[in-house]
């Protein structure tokens, strides 16, 4: 439980962060609450050669109102993301962070992070996603925004480049008669999602599916929307038949992971499981 | 070195004793088998320097199904054990093919106990320091025996048994895992004598789980014979207990203890048992809470629910039926074993009181009309433990307690179990402030160090309070007589007339004549008058041995719901009636039993050890092997019965295993009554259960 030997920088300005990035090439990796990187280092699973510690930088820290929205920083914990007055309404996201690890983990690990490693059976992941927010990135070349649904791209595989650093998770306001919810299925050894889903909801004005998000974390190798279940909810009104018959297209298209843990077959199984739940819950909240 | 091997105790006399080096010679026969040692000036250096270690590995054919080790054709793990079977412990008592025979019913089963890991939240640790000039060597180490550790290492060490001082401070949990003799201890003092500086050893989690000796690994196949009323008539048993890659000091000789306990709390004497012990590619099993006693526990009980299953009849009924009665103690069991004392009846109809057992049928039916699962689960139990007497026993089966009362009249207890978190120095300060009726605060008691302490076997078996309590509570009562002896010569008075009563020796009948503790103390100490044939000073020590074991009792109840969508089982309701005999403590009594529920809980609901066919650990961390949380759990509802054993001074039989030897067949019978079907095997994972609800 001893990483190996690594140089260590600690950046005062995101600018600073990024100029240690370019400097280090792929040798560095960034540090904020560690609870993924950390424990890698100490089983020795991965060995970077620096570390550059992004703790220090305050500008990252804290949720905030913007253009309408919110915004939470990169270095926003799991436990501040989940009780923070400025997110009342967003109950995906602050339900996710509620669900990670316990609370320790909650009061180090950070959102920037979490999203960052891309972790299969993370939870934020699916309340991003279900809420089609808008990751800020920042690189050499300056600031670019993309959404949600190109950022999640593969096993622990993001859209963010190596030089690159998260700086912000941006939320829109929620159109009136809209609710949100995550729900898991969660390992009961390491508290990750065995199956995780996340669903956003915004009823018409004749009480029938306007729109509605739904994503899926911990069933494949990565954050996936559920358009299957979309598509066949759209347009409905939403009674407990219809929830449940758009769920069961939750698994289509992952390929569900099998472990010692889960089956593919179960892992599909909870996928549309909990994908009603979290429909239902959501609808619930949009009226 | 490396050419002796480690020590262990036989499970019988001509049982195969294949080599058990310190470090693996020429082959490896698990994962987690040590290979070489590295030394460094700090942990950094010796994580590095291990990392540079290079191995070549030849292959070779592995096997970790314990059945399928005994096959003629599977791999050999030790050169001369034939079927890799390391020995065959077997009883025949009455007549069982006549049982068989005359049954109204036979009910068969092949039930699983898997392999756990102890996961003490305190890895183990080891410092080790010679002492050239002395010639002497301290080693501090995380067990629950350093009386026991002490004569091995000084063995193989080939250094003399008085130059070996062990320590076991505040170590935190052992659960058995911690009741052993590891090669860490060995290699650690070595390198300290070779390199004449203190080394320090610390386990990591990873190393805990694959080098800590892991637990239960047991397949049963039961045969039940029965007459039409549920009465047991005779019983078949064939357990193949998975010893892992080598014995360590309890490997082979653990699985018996589930052989000894086979009948449990039933009045069965018809049978033919066996045990035999099969090497696998897998880190070796040892104690781990309840060693032998929960595996045997939940087969019986796994077969009475089979019965009452077979005749349709309640569970409880069937229990009813075949308890040992009250008037029949001492009960010779037909393993030979001698039950002490008991009144199993009292227990069960109290928890069945408790949990309101006719209500919670019927609540159950109701729900069940609703599409709501829940299950009841009931089990009765006996335990043997309070590890003694010496002839039952290969190290000795008795306790060393010493109590001193200085000049100052506060009192030193010194006692060779070894609690590491139990509450002893607690409960025995109370039994030695009860003969002097001084408060515990004056009471020390001192453990763990062979330098303090100068004999003990150590705590195990729940023997702590059975066994060294009372070798506390007899050196107390000398103590106490040596006091009257002196009080009685200071005031002239005759020792028959005195009363030891709140810090005062009194004459009885006369409260103006008494003399204090510590002018009691002074006198002694000072030693200007001394009473007849009577040396200075006031200490005794006793070395306690109780003619027998020791058999706690108890029934429990449990109610589970299970999730249909998931097959997630959730615990509603945990009642528990034992009966330990004299409680000292009750609240630490509660403590123990709370735990020991906790950890029988999780093998039944999420503990479990998994090799894949290649013989590699799956669950190699915490994130995979799930061990239990406060969330998995409602509020215990526990009561004790109290019949004591006539074993020992004190009535005390021993709490510390209870939980874990009762909680898993309850919960193992609330999730079969729950599915409605009549034996799955644990763990209950979600998956497992979802499985069966979808068949």
């Amino acid at each position: 439980m001893i990483p190996a030997s690594f140089d260590y920088y600690s950046a005062e300005t995101v600018d600073e962060a990024i100029e240690l990035l370019q400097a280090h090439g792929s040798e560095a990796k960034l540090l904020a609450g560690g609870h993924s990187l950390i424990p890698l280092m100490k089983l020795r699973l991965t060995e970077p050669g620096t570390i550059v510690d992004i703790g220090k930088i305050a500008e990252l820290r804290g949720v905030r109102p913007r253009d309408g929205g919110v915004a939470i920083g990169a270095l926003t914990t799991h436990n501040a993301v989940s009780t923070s007055p400025a997110l009342d309404g967003l109950d995906a996201v602050q339900e996710a962070a509620r669900a990670i690890g316990d609370v320790q983990v909650r009061n180090r690990g950070t959102i920037g992070g979490s999203l960052a490693h891309a972790d299969p059976g993370a939870d934020l992941p699916a309340a991003i996603l279900a809420l089609n927010a808008v990751i800020v990135l920042r690189g050499p070349t300056g600031e670019r925004t993309v959404v949600a649904d190109q950022f999640f791209q593969g096993l622990l595989t993001t859209d963010l480049a190596e030089d690159e650093l998260l700086t912000e998770v941006r939320f829109r306001t929620l159109l009136d008669r809209t609710g949100s919810a995550y729900v898991k299925f969660a390992n009961p050894a390491s508290g990750y999602a065995v199956v995780g889903v996340a669903a956003v909801v915004t009823l018409g004005a004749d009480g029938s599916i306007a729109d509605v998000r739904v994503a899926i974390t911990g069933a494949g190798d990565h954050t996936t929307r559920a358009t299957g279940v979309e598509d066949a909810l759209k347009g409905q009104q939403p009674s407990v038949d219809a929830i449940a018959a758009a769920a069961a297209h939750a698994a289509e298209g992952i390929e569900t992971m099998g472990d010692i843990h889960a089956s593919a077959e179960y892992r599909a199984e909870l996928t549309r499981v909990y994908a009603r739940r979290a429909i239902q819950k959501a609808v619930e909240r949009a009226t | 070195m490396g050419a002796t091997s480690m020590p262990t105790l036989p499970a019988t006399p001509d049982m195969a004793l294949p080599p058990h080096p310190w470090l693996a010679v020429g082959k490896v026969r698990h994962v987690g088998d040590p290979i070489a040692i590295i030394v460094a000036g700090d942990r950094y250096q010796a994580q590095d320097a291990a990392e540079a270690v290079r191995v070549t590995y030849e292959e070779l054919p592995v096997v970790v199904d314990p059945e399928r080790a005994a096959d003629p054709d599977a791999p050999v793990i030790h050169e001369g054990v034939e079927r890799n079977t390391d020995y065959v412990w077997a009883v025949q008592t009455g007549d069982v093919e006549r049982a068989f025979k005359d049954a109204a019913v036979v009910v068969k089963q092949k039930m699983v106990s898997q392999r756990l890991m102890g996961t003490p939240l305190e890895t183990r640790a080891v410092l080790a320091q010679y002492q050239p000039g002395q010639e002497q060597l301290t080693l501090w180490t995380s067990t629950q025996i350093p009386h026991l550790v002490k004569p091995n290492v000084a063995a193989l060490l080939n250094i003399p048994e008085n130059h070996v001082r062990v320590v076991a401070p505040e170590v935190g949990g052992g659960f058995g895992v911690k009741l052993e003799v590891y090669a860490e201890e060995l290699l650690c003092s070595v390198a300290s004598r070779q390199l004449g500086r203190p080394v320090k050893w610390i386990e990591t989690r990873s190393e805990n789980f694959q080098a800590t000796v892991q637990g239960r690994g047991q397949v049963a196949e039961y045969e039940l014979a029965a007459d039409r009323s549920g009465k047991v008539l005779g019983v078949r048993a064939r357990i193949t207990a998975d010893l892992g890659a080598y014995l360590q000091v309890l490997t082979a000789l653990t699985p018996t203890l589930s052989g000894l306990m086979i009948p449990g709390p039933y009045d069965i004497q018809n049978l033919d048992a066996e045990v035999r012990g099969v090497f696998t590619n897998k880190t070796p099993t040892g104690a781990y809470r309840g060693a032998g006693r929960p595996e045997a526990t939940y087969y019986i009980e796994r077969m009475m629910d089979a019965l009452a299953d077979e005749l349709k009849l309640d569970p409880v009924e069937v229990r009813r039926r075949n308890l040992v009665g009250k008037d029949a103690f001492p009960y010779t069991t037909a393993t030979g074993l001698v039950y002490d004392s008991g009144d199993y009846a009292t227990p069960l109809e109290k928890c069945l009181e408790m949990i309101d057992y006719d209500g919670v049928r019927r609540e159950q039916a109701g729900k069940r009309a609703q599409g709501i699962y829940t299950g009841i689960g009931i089990a009765t139990w006996v335990e043997i433990c309070g590890f003694a007497p010496s002839a039952a026993t290969a190290t000795g089966g008795w306790e060393y307690g010493a109590v001193r009362i200085d000049r100052s009249a506060k009192i030193t207890v010194l006692t060779g179990a070894s609690p590491h978190g139990q509450g002893q120095e607690t409960s025995f300060a109370q039994i030695v402030a009860d003969q002097f009726g001084v408060p515990i605060e004056d009471i020390t008691v001192v453990h763990g160090d062979t330098a303090a302490v100068p004999q003990g076997l150590g705590t195990y078996g729940s023997r702590a309070t059975a066994v060294g309590g009372a070798a506390v509570f007899k050196a107390a009562v000398q103590v106490r007589e040596k006091v009257k002896r002196f009080a009685a010569h200071m005031m002239d008075a005759s020792e028959e007339d005195l009363d030891v009563v709140a810090g005062r020796v009194v004459v009885r009948g006369s409260p103006d004549r008494s003399v204090t503790l510590a002018e009691v103390a002074g006198a002694a100490y000072v030693a200007a008058s001394l009473p007849p044939d009577t040396e200075p000073g006031l200490e005794a020590t006793s070395y306690f041995e109780p003619p027998n074991f020791t058999f706690p009792f108890g029934a429990h109840a449990a109610v589970v719901e299970i999730e249909r969508e998931t097959g997630k089982v959730t615990l509603v309701r945990y009642v528990a009636v034992d009966d330990c005999g004299t409680v000292i403590n009750p609240l630490l009594v509660e403590g123990q039993v709370h735990g020991g529920i906790v950890q029988g809980v999780a093998q039944a609901l999420t503990e479990e050890v998994i090799y894949d066919e290649h013989g590699q650990l799956l669950t190699g961390t915490l994130m995979d092997y799930a061990i239990p949380t406060a969330e998995m759990f409602p509020r215990f509802e526990t009561a004790n019965t109290v019949t004591t054993t006539p074993v020992n001074p004190l009535g005390a039989k021993g709490i510390g295993e209870a939980g874990t030897i009762a909680a898993t067949p309850t919960i193992a019978s609330a999730v079969c009554d729950a599915l409605g079907i009549r034996h799955l095997d644990m763990p209950y994972k979600a998956e497992k259960v979802w499985r069966v609800l979808n068949r």
